[in-house]
């Protein structure tokens, strides 16, 4: 027995697919579980997190429902999964969160832009907050910039914080790796398969949405949503390093590298989140886990926002618009960053981690 | 009345759909009619997880050459001879292109599976398994333009002079109704899952079987076949039969309610005593024995006893093994009688004599002094907690089918080939599986013999 109801089913699904073994070759998750005979929490919430959810296991599974032995692999890990989040949450005391995320979101989201909103108002006069503002150091005229780096440098250093407690716990709790230890080549392995998204692919065709016809829609949508979040941060990165170490003040020209690499991020983080929304709204509701609708939904939103509001703040920034534009962008980035370890950022972190474990003990089983 | 469609085929496993396949793909319209619903759709094929074709190289996945020569050596041995050579030589020819025809049509190979070693150089996985090959069919098929009914139970069949004109269905909504074709492919499998015609045979003891398929395996339509004057082929009283777990569900149980672990212990009947050598010889080898000896048990149940010691030597079950710390308590549990089972082992016990033990070779570890005797592997069950797995019949498939040419056309009573009437898969496999089995081999006879047969079909409807 263990500690969930979830957890049980997990055992139960991973003792029938043990004595089967016929979707091994479609992903991670089979291989890294006939390492094993019996299967603690650790490696249950291992297991699960490894799961790139494509469905293949199910559309090819005999036995999956209307089956008597009702092997639903694809659900059972995402439940298994999004209540993993919750217990390896730092602090413990904001695990809470997990439970209703999208409304946890959504009031950080707004207390945020709020927040931001107001502050414009009540520190700056009319003129200013409403005026156009061009040249280097227009967005400062609003906010000062240090206060602006003081204040998203803490918010990102918390986040790391939380983030880093959180995966430690995973960690720990997915126990030694069989044999081995962590090493240059399992990560720089986990790297690559995370960057393809190797196993999100149903063991080659693509993944398994609204029939049982393979596509690579959601992959192609991830690859959008997550190459535009990491072309924005480098955006934001290379700006910084422009302020300090060049002196070189925001906003910068169109054809200029922190312009450019936010523009083609933010077009990303707009399609990207549409496309999988869209795809999560086609999904056979058999291959989901319902409660954490709110979760996926509340993070696809918020990524979505932070591509939309950037973009408006690129084309509107020489005009009126932009003092009140910044201050929702700002909200919603601070909002982003500050609910990072408590939302659906964190697949990615725990996903990560798992598949270096894989990785480790792929090598030394070999 | 309905269009007339140039094939029929009726069945939906993997014989079906390479026969709909190949019908389509030569320019034929094709109606395919499963019985089953759409999950249950494919029969036995959806339990299947490989397929044994000769290739005179390693591939990708296959780590050796598989000659046509020493393939039909291997169908020689376990047929024991009751084969038809022409057909089976016809077929492991046939079965090098299949390697890569089924590709063409969707399949994905994988290397052979953890716990399979001994077959990486004969057979080809498929990724995902049965239901995934099966899948990647259907998909084809339905690109291709074939139709394809489930849920459709044919109710007879319309032959004349060795001459198909239509099936009579039933469908749930409209009621009966009749479809024409110009030509018919039989691809509707055995009997296994119809208790009343294995009573035939087998008795009573047939309400004890489980069947490892589904419950749509009826042979209706071999029997219809039959009756009409098809000639028939293979022994009607056989079937291949292995020991499964005794609390398997009744039909569909699959491949993963097999237990692999009788060479690690003993195995007594419900009073308790052995009743064959579970040493007899190396495990993949005698693995479809044990279905038939406990068949002839008392009740068709057995037990499969052995200690802590081994149980990780063999792959995880499903049901986990039933444990006593004394083997009176194990006795208990499993309903018998504890003076008996102790007896049973402490005998079996003294009658162990040493040895080095090697599970992967015939090793010699043997009992002395005792009938049946334990001719390899024997070791003393005397660690507790002691195990024990109940085994029932699981039955497979059956032998009985319809004589069939090169062609796959047909063979009639009076011995005149059917004049439009193909066969393929598990409802003709006697003809070149007289008895016995060898991994992958209904996969072969399946892809081979219908891809001949929808070719033949969609060949003579376009003449």
């Amino acid at each position: 027995m263990h500690g969930t109801k979830i957890l049980d089913e997990a055992d139960r699904l991973m003792t029938v697919c043990n004595s089967c073994r016929y979707c091994e070759g479609l992903c991670a998750v089979f291989p890294a579980m006939e390492m094993r005979r019996a299967f603690s929490d650790g490696d249950l919430n291992y297991l699960a997190n490894l799961c790139h959810a494509c469905g293949a296991c199910y559309v090819d599974c005999q036995f999956s429902p209307p089956h008597e032995f009702n092997v639903n692999v694809p659900q059972t890990l995402a439940i298994a999964r999004a209540e993993s989040y919750a217990a390896y949450a730092w602090p413990g005391a904001l695990s809470g969160a997990f439970a209703r995320n999208g409304l946890v979101i959504s009031i950080a989201a707004a207390l945020s832009v709020a927040s931001f909103i107001l502050g414009f108002v009540a520190l700056n006069d009319r003129n200013v907050l409403f005026g156009v503002h061009t040249g280097p150091g227009a967005f400062y005229k609003l906010m000062p910039h240090n206060t602006m780096a003081a204040l998203f440098s803490a918010a990102f250093l918390y986040a790391v914080l939380a983030l880093v407690m959180s995966v430690r716990a995973f960690w720990r709790d997915i126990g030694p790796p069989i044999g081995g230890r962590a090493d240059g080549g399992s990560i720089f392995q986990a790297i690559r398969d995370a960057g393809e998204l190797r196993y999100l692919h149903g063991g080659g065709i693509g993944c398994y949405d609204e029939d049982d016809k393979p596509t690579d829609r959601r992959k192609f949508y991830h690859h959008l949503t997550f190459y535009g979040f990491l072309l924005c941060f480098a955006a934001t990165s290379v700006a910084t390093l422009y302020h300090y170490l060049l002196a070189r003040e925001a906003p910068y020209p169109w054809w200029d590298l922190p312009v450019v690499l936010g523009t083609l991020g933010g077009i990303g983080l707009i399609i990207g989140p549409v496309g999988l929304f869209m795809a999560k709204m086609r999904r056979d509701p058999a291959l989901l886990d319902e409660f954490s609708y709110g979760m996926d939904v509340g993070f696809i939103a918020m990524l979505f926002l932070t591509g939309l509001t950037g973009m408006a703040l690129l084309v509107l920034r020489e005009t009126a618009a932009m003092g009140p534009l910044l201050a929702l962008h700002l909200g919603v980035v601070f909002a982003l960053f500050i609910t990072m370890p408590y939302g659906k950022f964190v697949h990615g972190i725990y996903r990560f981690a798992a598949l270096v474990r894989y990785e480790q003990e792929r090598r030394t089983a070999a | 009345m309905s269009r007339k469609y140039d094939v029929l085929v009726i069945g939906g496993g993997n014989a079906a759909l390479c026969a709909a396949i190949a019908a389509r793909r030569s320019g034929a319209s094709v109606l395919v009619l499963e019985g089953a619903p759409k999950f249950y759709r494919g029969g036995n094929t959806r339990h299947t997880r490989n397929m044994r074709c000769a290739h005179d190289a390693a591939t990708d996945i296959l780590t050796g050459p598989y000659t046509e020569e020493e393939f039909w050596e291997d169908l020689l041995r376990v047929t024991g001879g009751q084969t038809d050579e022409v057909l089976a030589r016809h077929m492991i020819r046939e079965s090098k292109d299949i390697l890569n025809w089924i590709v063409e049509q969707g399949v994905r190979w994988q290397p052979s599976l953890g716990g399979t070693l001994s077959l990486g150089r004969t057979n080809s996985f498929f990724l995902g398994g049965g239901r995934a090959m099966l899948n990647a069919l259907y998909l084809t098929a339905e690109r291709l333009g074939v139709d394809v009914e489930y849920d459709a139970e044919v109710t007879d069949l319309v032959i004349e002079d060795g001459m198909f004109l239509a099936a009579r269905l039933k469908r749930a909504i409209s009621g009966e109704t009749e479809i024409r074709a110009t030509s018919l492919v039989a691809a509707a499998g055995g009997f296994e899952a119809n208790i009343e015609w294995l009573k035939q045979y087998w008795g009573d003891a047939a309400d004890n079987f489980l069947i490892r398929g589904t419950p749509y395996n009826r042979g209706s339509i071999l029997k219809m076949l039959l009756d009409k004057g098809v000639q028939e082929v293979g022994d009607p009283t056989q079937c291949h039969a292995v020991a499964i777990d005794a609390r398997a569900p009744k039909f569909d149980g699959g491949i993963i309610t097999r237990h692999d672990s009788v060479v690690f212990g003993i195995v007594v009947n419900k009073h308790a005593r052995r009743f064959y050598d579970e040493g007899e010889d190396i495990w993949p080898k005698r693995y479809a024995i044990w279905g038939r000896l406990v068949a002839a048990q008392p009740d068709q149940i057995a037990y499969i006893i052995f200690d802590s010691t081994v149980v990780t030597s063999f792959m995880p079950t499903l049901f986990p093994p039933i444990a006593g710390q004394t083997v009176a308590e194990l006795a208990g549990k499993l309903e018998l009688d504890p003076a008996a089972l102790e007896k049973t082992i402490t005998e079996f016990n003294a009658a162990v004599r040493p040895g080095t033990f090697d599970h992967t070779i015939l090793d010699d570890c043997v009992t002395e002094g005792i009938t049946p005797p334990k001719t390899h592997w024997a070791r003393k069950i005397d660690a507790p907690p002691y195990l024990a797995y109940p085994v029932r019949p699981g039955i497979t498939f059956t032998y009985l089918g319809t004589r069939v040419n090169k062609e796959a056309r047909m063979q009639m009573a009076d011995g005149k080939p059917a004049a439009n009437m193909f066969a393929a898969g598990e409802i003709m496999a006697g003809n070149v599986l007289g008895k016995g089995y060898a991994a992958g081999m209904g996969m072969t006879i399946g892809s081979v013999f219908g891809r001949i047969a929808g070719r033949e079909a969609a060949r003579h409807a376009k003449n």
